[in-house]
């Protein structure tokens, strides 16, 4: 099966949830779904139990940050994968700052819950219903969400490094 | 013994005590922490602290040029660094759409096998010495020695190697490099089969490991289990098959699988893909052909020193790729390979400046470790030391 095809194929297998999905296409080797951030659950509830697509392996799931995007500021990108018909999809969402509660995926796969409280700790995605919340590789007292676009790697001080001067 | 315990751990009948495993334990390899409530010697709840390390590496990718990014995946899994340096050169190359020469392609692919015994290797030997099986540990792991050899001889380093470059090899193997491995070749089974009868069939050996620590294979994928780890529970699942990458489909190998996920499996699953990685590189080294090692990408592949003195056109790339201000494709690419405990992907959002906008690693064992407290609660404390061990935990990658 081509991307392409297997694009179509997921498509024309979600048509009970086909008002959630805002895009679709296909991206080099993936097939991109961009859903609606408040069916989120019930798209990847679909995605893992219709038994057509059975996705049921949630390869990892990872936030985004575009300050630029307006209402699309933040984003969470999932890769699923149907390990019988060995085939990959790449589902996302887009949020804006303002709102930064997405659902939970922990009811559909215990392996979310670590990739999500990554994701909060670096991002601040307030993921609801996760059962268990908190920072995991930073520490608990840090008041900030360190991987936004806001934060700079070194010393904002610094004049040696511009990105100017590379070209950026 | 089993997963499901019947104890409740905040039965307020019960005077639990609580034990602090870690973080720095010589038992644990690596700085792990669990706060294990303990009924006795048995462990009823535990509680697992990551980060001790964290050295936030995709921040940090997100401020270096593409080539400076694979010594940070070097400190990933840092038991098989060259399997992460590759699989950051392949993602790179899918960006950039470059096809890299088959003889470079197998000379990766020997590396990676090589690696790939390297970190099967530290895990199989270390649930021996926890098991208190010393001496099979000191016989084999002289071969890990050998291995760094190889790879010395190759790109310079011994552990955090970055080996390779973005296009093809940096270099191709010197005659030192394939006396060594032919040496290696020869002699490493001999003392795998050593080994082998030293442990695998050992009574002692047996009863610490079988049904130590065990998980299904529908817990296992549903705890996002890949690799050695996901095979011995049964499932067969190995991204070079499933996906193959850097020529994996011209080999023939097989992928063994276990039956019950638990100790005993998962290091049997270990020691039998140690001898696949070995017919793998063999047949390798038997149909390397000739031919360049680098793809024809002088945007990205740093060229020859002695033409950047002589030549132009050498000098004006080789200042842009040092100065990162080669224009890199906008897109978004996922690459997986399979690393030494797992599927290890590379998410990377490219907006075609100097450096990825985003690059989230899949680091296999922060995704299943957190099963580790299902697995160990309702054992007993030493099978809990011997379930870290097998499961191959590296402290490097779990917290990034």
């Amino acid at each position: 099966m081509t991307t392409q095809e297997l694009h179509d194929f997921v498509l024309s297998n979600s048509e009970n949830i086909s008002s959630s999905i805002v895009t679709s296409y296909v991206d080099r080797d993936f097939p991109c779904f961009e859903v609606k951030k408040e069916n989120i659950l019930e798209v990847m509830k679909h995605f893992k139990e219709s038994t057509e697509l059975s996705f049921g392996f949630l390869t990892t799931c990872c936030a985004m940050h575009f300050p630029e995007q307006g209402d699309k500021e933040f984003g969470m990108v999932y890769h699923l994968h149907n390990m019988q018909a060995n085939t990959r999809i790449r589902v996302k969402t887009f949020f804006p700052k303002s709102d930064l509660k997405i659902s939970s995926l922990v009811s559909l796969w215990p392996s979310a819950n670590w990739m999500e409280r990554q994701e909060f700790d670096f991002f601040g995605v307030q993921f609801q219903g996760h059962p268990d919340l908190r920072r995991i590789l930073n520490m608990d007292e840090m008041n900030y969400f360190p991987m936004r676009k806001e934060y700079p790697l070194e010393d904002a001080g610094r004049d040696d490094k511009q990105d100017k001067y590379f070209g950026r | 013994m089993s997963t499901t315990p019947i104890i409740n751990p905040n039965d307020p009948e019960k005077d639990y005590s609580i034990l602090n495993l870690g973080p720095t334990h010589p038992a644990t390899h690596g700085i792990f922490q669990n706060v294990l409530t303990m009924d006795g010697e048995m462990i009823v709840k535990a509680e697992p602290t990551v980060g001790y390390i964290h050295r936030a590496f995709e921040k940090l990718a997100e401020h270096r040029p593409y080539a400076q990014i694979t010594p940070i995946t070097d400190r990933l899994n840092y038991c098989s660094s060259p399997i992460n340096n590759m699989g950051w050169h392949m993602t790179v190359e899918k960006l950039i759409n470059c096809e890299v020469p088959k003889r470079a392609q197998y000379l990766r692919v020997i590396i990676m096998e090589l690696s790939r015994i390297a970190d099967h290797i530290v895990c199989d030997t270390v649930i021996a010495v926890d098991s208190g099986a010393m001496t099979g540990f000191l016989y084999l792991f002289q071969w890990r020695e050998k291995i760094y050899e190889i790879f010395e001889e190759i790109c310079g380093a011994r552990l955090t190697t970055n080996i390779g470059r973005i296009g093809g090899m940096d270099k191709d193997f010197n005659e030192k490099a394939w006396n060594k491995l032919t040496a290696f070749l020869k002699e490493f089974p001999k003392a795998l089969k050593e080994f082998d009868a030293l442990v695998t069939r050992n009574r002692i050996f047996v009863d610490r490991t079988v049904n130590c620590g065990p998980i299904t294979a529908e817990r296992a994928l549903a705890y996002g289990f890949t690799g050695s780890n996901l095979r011995a529970a049964g499932v067969d699942y190995d991204v070079r098959v499933a996906a193959p990458y850097s020529s994996y489909e011209d080999f023939e190998f097989t992928v063994p699988v276990g039956t019950t996920g638990d100790t005993y499996d998962r290091y049997a699953v270990r020691m039998a893909e140690m001898w696949e990685s070995m017919s793998i590189i063999q047949q390798a080294i038997d149909k390397l052909p000739s031919g360049p090692i680098h793809a024809d990408v002088p945007e990205f592949y740093l060229p020859a020193k002695e033409l950047v003195y002589s030549s132009m056109e050498a000098l004006i790339y080789h200042f842009k790729i040092v100065m990162g201000e080669t224009d890199i494709p906008v897109g978004e690419v996922y690459h997986a390979v399979e690393g030494g405990n797992g599927e290890l992907g590379f998410y990377l959002v490219s907006d075609g400046g100097r450096t990825p906008y985003r690059l989230h690693f899949r680091r296999p064992c922060f995704i299943y470790y957190q099963a580790y407290p299902e697995m160990i609660s309702g054992g007993m404390l030493s099978d809990a030391i011997l379930t870290m061990s097998s499961m191959n935990v590296i402290a490097g990658e779990l917290d990034a």
